[in-house]
């Protein structure tokens, strides 16, 4: 991997321009490699055939570690193949294993050069053992620190390391920083709001897909986070017509007597049509990736007697709004008696917190980790607009949207929000 | 048990173990007539008289090693070093005879003698009387080296150096002679070499103290108490062998270590505490071993300088509180 | 009884003593060989008078024992050159008369300590060729298990309180023991060898003035070879005539002829009887020479082969068996013999060590001390 910027540490190979067995001749694009700064194009620095791709699109490998061989056609590269490291740990699920080298039977010819492997690059990092985490970045330099104990510790109770945040000096994760996560779930279970900042639940509903957060998404996190904490909040507000939603409602409810639909289990519907169109917001930043939800899971925050808690509507986008306004109201009576499973409070992908019964305008949520999301929902009231240059009296809701910008970036949130806005102010895009 | 202090504790020691065993001798400067310069021999001369407690001239090689070639042929000497500082004029007889004369005779000698005396940090004497020199000696296979902090401890340990086969290096504290405790009666009283104490019990930090700094350890686990931390004050007593698994055990409890020692800080005892820690229980720590030692100068004359140059409460407490990350 | 203080040296004692500081000087070609053979005929006549004091077995004893001495440091030697023998090795060659005729004054229980060149000082003891062969060799089966080699022969039983390497170390050692014979009320006594070089140290002063102090049992042998390493003894003691040192202790001394095994023997053995009956020291300054090197790495270009053979004329063996063979008590044949006898000794203990086994490996970690403790148990 060579080193492209300078501050580069590693890089990701974003496409192979070359295919192996292509010859390459020395200055020709062999690959685009994703740096923390940009993408840039890699040359060849030798003549030959591209032999050998040790690093596959996508995956990322430190300075200095071979990525790919260009030798003669017939030259043995079996050593060459073997000594490159073990292959980077890759999130992709649906990763391709590397084909082991097949030892050529030519005779050897002279040493096949190495693309781009300086000798004076570090060594290859070493293969995460299960205790250290590997270049995790909580400190300045980017390395994790961590006390031998809590890194024992972590690896005992299974918890990723990448997820805390270490109260020692200089960040270095301690013995207390594990106790606290061990502890949360058990000594808390009505605050999920206690899970620490960052914290994965490990029980989560919706199938996803993950895939590698590029070199420029994790320095966007990196840098954010610096400046405001492990998740960096951005807020985006809008106000949105209700007229029409508070119709179909009514109507709605006038069908039977049974049906009880609130503005809030539509506000649930319409978050997870607009998340199903906008999957970059349904998204959990993950240090290394970002994971994409196929389901808009949707937490659902409910005052309780000593606090609050959010029970989630699984699959909210494939409900009916009947189905969500029975789960709802169901969940929220189990919250209350505290008769909520783990499972249900926990792993949504997106969150609504509504305190307009409340009389609330407008207020900004804090966002339950490790959702990329949360929607502040205010009061809706009755307010002079301008429609078709005239005042007329709507009936209004402001909504304010926090994002974690390490996934969502403003124009990412914006948009959904458009479309939130869209299709709440004109309902029947539900059905269309 | 009698409350008595540490000088009397081992006057009592050598008392009991010249009369217990003819082979015995006290042997040093000012032992005999003039009752012993800290007075730790008082009476003794004029109890076992002069063949047994011995008054040298000064000439510290000269009677270390006559010591070392008795104790060849069937004695038990105890050599008195004024102060330890004294000793190391006689390091060649230590080291190259009593250390090794065992392993390079093929098993055929041990050396059953005690050297000891007073040493570490003293009152205002300046460089060459005020130094802890455990470590020197701590280094040789083939010495064992004692360090007692309570009378009960000096005197259990004494007896059981003396009935030791092998050379002990007993270096009691100069500043605690005068320190009092509860010392058993029972005149078979002994306490095993190589066996730490823990002097205190706690939970969240470990502190290895020795000498000198055991009470001094012991008052800052007092005032850290109090606020709310809890430390464990072990001593190891003996500095070689060491009992680090006593140690490791109380550093798999607590996960947190400050090492207190007198001496300066390079290549001490503390050193090696801190490494077999590293050693044998890396994944247990949740802070760097922290080690409070003597300031790395000779030490001084002037009071505050010396002050300066021991360690002291406040900086026990600040170097638990810095491994318990406590602001 | 008086004090017996240093007695003059003799005449051509004296004149040695000039001569030996000039001779470096002197070259080759200015050898007196007559002088020399003159000054040998008189040392030898003195020899002659002292034969009497013994049986013919005696002596037969004594002769037996140097010449062992020379032909085990001869093979030594050998071993050392080929490889078979590692470390530093100081060879008794020259100095012979010294350990035999000092030990043989005194009995089988008394304490003998010595320097790194105490090979013949352990054979004089009575200890086997084949342990100190074998310890050489750095074999299990030597005298120390392999663990001292050639600077550290130790033997408990025959007395034999070791080798020690530094310089004047074992002296006050061997005051220690004196001083624990007087103890335990024993009247054994203790000899200890040190060379000229070592009355520079501080232990010796030490020592002597508590020895004669407290009334030790302890003989002081300086086997004076007039080079400590490389340096004479004119560019290393202000006051070279050692026995003299004696006078600052108020201690008793004499100077002795370290070429002729009896006058060792005869001094040792009035130091012997000071010691057992009224506990006194004695410090004897015997002259000798050693014929090689300080050690098998050391050339010896700082003397020059004159002074060499001026003293190889003086080879207590040859003075010896020809003091025996002009007095008829042997002949040639029984000479012979013995040195028959004594090389079949010797390449029996080479063989010995040759064929012993190395140290176990656990070796390694035995003998650190007498009562090991582990750690922790109570």
């Amino acid at each position: 991997m060579p080193k492209l910027s300078p501050t580069m540490e590693e890089g990701q190979i974003s496409r192979w321009l070359k295919k192996e067995g292509d010859k390459v001749s020395m200055g020709e694009p062999l690959a685009e490699i994703d740096t923390d700064k940009a993408t840039m194009e890699m040359q060849a620095l030798a003549n030959g055939v591209l032999r050998k791709i040790l690093i596959n699109e996508g995956q990322s490998a430190p300075l200095g570690q071979t990525i790919a061989v260009i030798g003669e056609p017939d030259e043995d590269i079996a050593s060459l193949v073997s000594e490159a490291p073990a292959q980077p740990k890759v999130q992709e699920q649906k990763e391709t294993d590397v084909p082991p080298p097949v030892p050529d039977l030519a005779p050897p010819q002279p040493q096949a050069k190495a693309a781009a492997a300086a000798s004076s690059a570090p060594a290859p990092r070493p293969v995460d053992n299960g205790r250290a985490p590997q270049a995790a970045a909580t400190s300045d330099s980017g390395r994790m620190i961590v006390s031998p104990l809590a890194a024992r510790m972590a690896a005992e109770a299974g918890i990723d390391l990448r997820s805390l945040q270490g109260s020692g000096p200089g960040g270095r994760i301690i013995k207390r920083d594990i106790e606290a996560a061990i502890s949360q779930p058990k000594a808390a279970p009505s605050y999920p709001r206690a899970v620490e900042p960052g914290q994965i639940p490990q029980i989560g509903a919706s199938p996803y897909r993950d895939e590698p957060a590029s070199q420029i998404r994790q320095t966007i996190a990196k840098r954010l986070v610096t400046s405001i904490g492990p998740v960096p909040h951005f807020f985006l507000t809008t106000e949105i017509e209700m007229d029409r939603a508070a119709e179909m409602r009514k109507g709605i409810n006038a069908l039977d007597p049974d049906l009880k639909i609130s503005i809030n289990d539509i506000i649930i519907k319409v978050v997870a049509a607009a998340l199903i169109q906008h999957p970059e917001v349904n998204a959990s930043f993950q240090e290394k990736f970002v994971r994409y939800y196929e389901h808009a899971d949707i937490g659902v925050a409910v005052a309780i007697e000593d606090g609050l808690i959010t029970p989630v509507v699984r699959a909210a986008d494939q409900k009916s709004l009947s189905q969500i306004a029975t789960e709802v109201r169901e969940l929220a009576e189990r919250a209350r008696s505290k008769k909520l499973k783990p499972e249900e409070y926990t792993g949504a992908t997106f969150s609504v917190s509504n305190l307009g019964m409340f009389g609330i305008d407008e207020f900004t949520a804090v966002i339950n980790p490790p959702e990329g999301a949360i929607l502040a929902v205010g009061a809706m009231s009755a307010k002079p607009v301008v429609r078709d240059n005239e005042i007329v009296i709507r009936q209004m809701m402001r909504v304010t949207m926090s994002c974690d910008h390490r996934v969502i970036d403003g124009a990412t949130g914006a948009k959904f929000l458009q479309t939130f806005r869209k299709i709440l102010e004109n309902p029947l895009y539900l059905v269309v | 048990m009698a409350t008595i202090t540490i000088r009397e504790a081992l006057n009592q020691a050598l008392r009991e173990e010249l009369a217990r065993d003819e082979k015995v001798f006290l042997m040093g400067e000012e032992v005999a007539e003039y009752d012993g310069a800290y007075k730790v021999s008082k009476g003794l001369f004029q109890e076992f008289g002069g063949k047994r407690v011995i008054d040298t001239p000064i000439t510290e090689l000269g009677f270390a090693g006559l010591g070392v070639g008795a104790a060849m042929v069937g004695l038990r000497p105890v050599i008195e070093f004024m102060t330890f500082n004294f000793s190391i004029l006689a390091t060649d007889q230590i080291i190259n005879s009593a250390a090794k004369m065992l392993y390079m005779s093929g098993g055929q000698f041990n050396i059953p003698i005690v050297f000891r005396g007073p040493g570490g940090s003293a009152f205002q004497v300046s460089s060459q009387h005020s130094q802890a020199l455990e470590s020197w000696y701590a280094y040789f296979p083939g010495l064992k080296v004692v360090m007692p902090s309570t009378p009960a401890d000096a005197k259990g340990l004494l007896k059981s150096s003396i009935r030791d086969d092998d050379p002990v290096i007993f270096i009691e504290q100069e500043r605690m002679y005068g320190n009092k405790g509860e010392v058993p009666d029972d005149p078979d009283f002994t306490i095993p070499l190589g066996v730490a104490d823990v002097k205190r019990e706690g939970k969240d930090v470990t502190i290895v103290a020795r000498s000198l700094m055991v009470p001094i350890a012991l008052k800052a686990a007092e005032q850290l108490a109090q606020q709310g931390v809890s430390c464990e004050v072990i001593d190891p007593r003996t500095i070689r062998p060491l009992d680090i698994n006593t140690i490791i055990e109380s550093v798999k409890k607590t996960n947190r270590v400050v090492v207190a020692e007198e001496s300066h800080p390079i290549c001490s005892v503390g050193s090696e505490i801190a490494t077999q820690i590293m050693e044998r229980a890396f994944d247990y720590l949740d802070a760097p071993v922290k080690r409070v030692s003597g300031a790395d100068v000779p030490m001084p004359y002037a009071k505050n300088l010396e002050d300066l140059a021991i360690p002291d409460v406040n900086r026990i407490v600040a170097a638990v509180k810095e491994v318990a990350y406590i602001d | 009884m008086s004090k017996q203080t240093a007695a003059p040296p003799s005449a051509a004692q004296a004149e040695e003593q000039q001569s030996s500081t000039g001779v470096m000087d002197a070259p080759p070609d200015a050898i007196d060989r007559k002088q020399l053979k003159q000054e040998r005929d008189e040392a030898k006549e003195r020899q002659k008078d002292r034969l009497s004091a013994l049986s013919r077995d005696e002596l037969i004893e004594l002769y037996r024992q140097m010449l062992l001495i020379r032909r085990f440091e001869e093979k030594s030697a050998e071993a050392y050159v080929a490889g078979k023998i590692g470390g530093f090795c100081h060879l008794y060659i020259g100095q012979e008369a010294v350990g035999v005729g000092a030990i043989s004054a005194i009995r089988k229980d008394d304490y003998v300590l010595a320097s790194y060149r105490e090979h013949g000082h352990a054979l004089a003891k009575g200890m086997t060729s084949r342990s100190i062969m074998a310890e050489l060799f750095g074999k299990a089966t030597g005298c120390s298990k392999g663990k001292g080699g050639s600077m550290h022969m130790f033997d408990k039983g025959l007395g034999f309180l070791g080798g020690h390497a530094i310089v004047g170390g074992q002296i006050p050692l061997a005051t220690g023991t004196a001083f624990a014979a007087k103890y335990q009320g024993t009247d054994q006594v203790t000899l200890c060898f040190f060379g000229e070089a070592a009355v520079n140290q501080g232990a010796f002063h030490e020592s002597l003035n508590m020895a004669q102090l407290w009334k030790l049992p302890c003989i002081y042998i300086c086997e004076n070879n007039q080079y400590g390493m490389g340096t004479s003894l004119a560019r290393a003691m202000s006051l070279s005539d050692i026995a003299q040192k004696a006078c600052a202790f108020d201690m008793a001394a004499e100077f002795v002829d370290g070429m002729d095994v009896l006058a060792v023997r005869e001094a040792t053995l009035r130091a012997v009887e000071r010691a057992r009956k009224d506990f006194l020291p004695t410090l004897l300054e015997i002259r000798t020479y050693r014929f090689m090197g300080h050690s098998m790495s050391d050339p010896g270009n700082y003397r020059t082969r004159a002074e060499i053979e001026k003293y190889q004329e003086r080879d207590p063996i040859k003075l010896f068996s020809a003091s025996l063979l002009e007095e008829k008590i042997v002949d040639q044949k029984t000479l012979d013999e013995i040195d028959k006898k004594v090389r079949e000794e010797v390449e029996d203990a080479l063989r010995f060590a040759e064929e012993s086994p190395l140290p176990d490996p656990e070796e390694l970690y035995t003998d650190v001390y007498a009562n090991p403790i582990e750690p922790g148990r109570k």
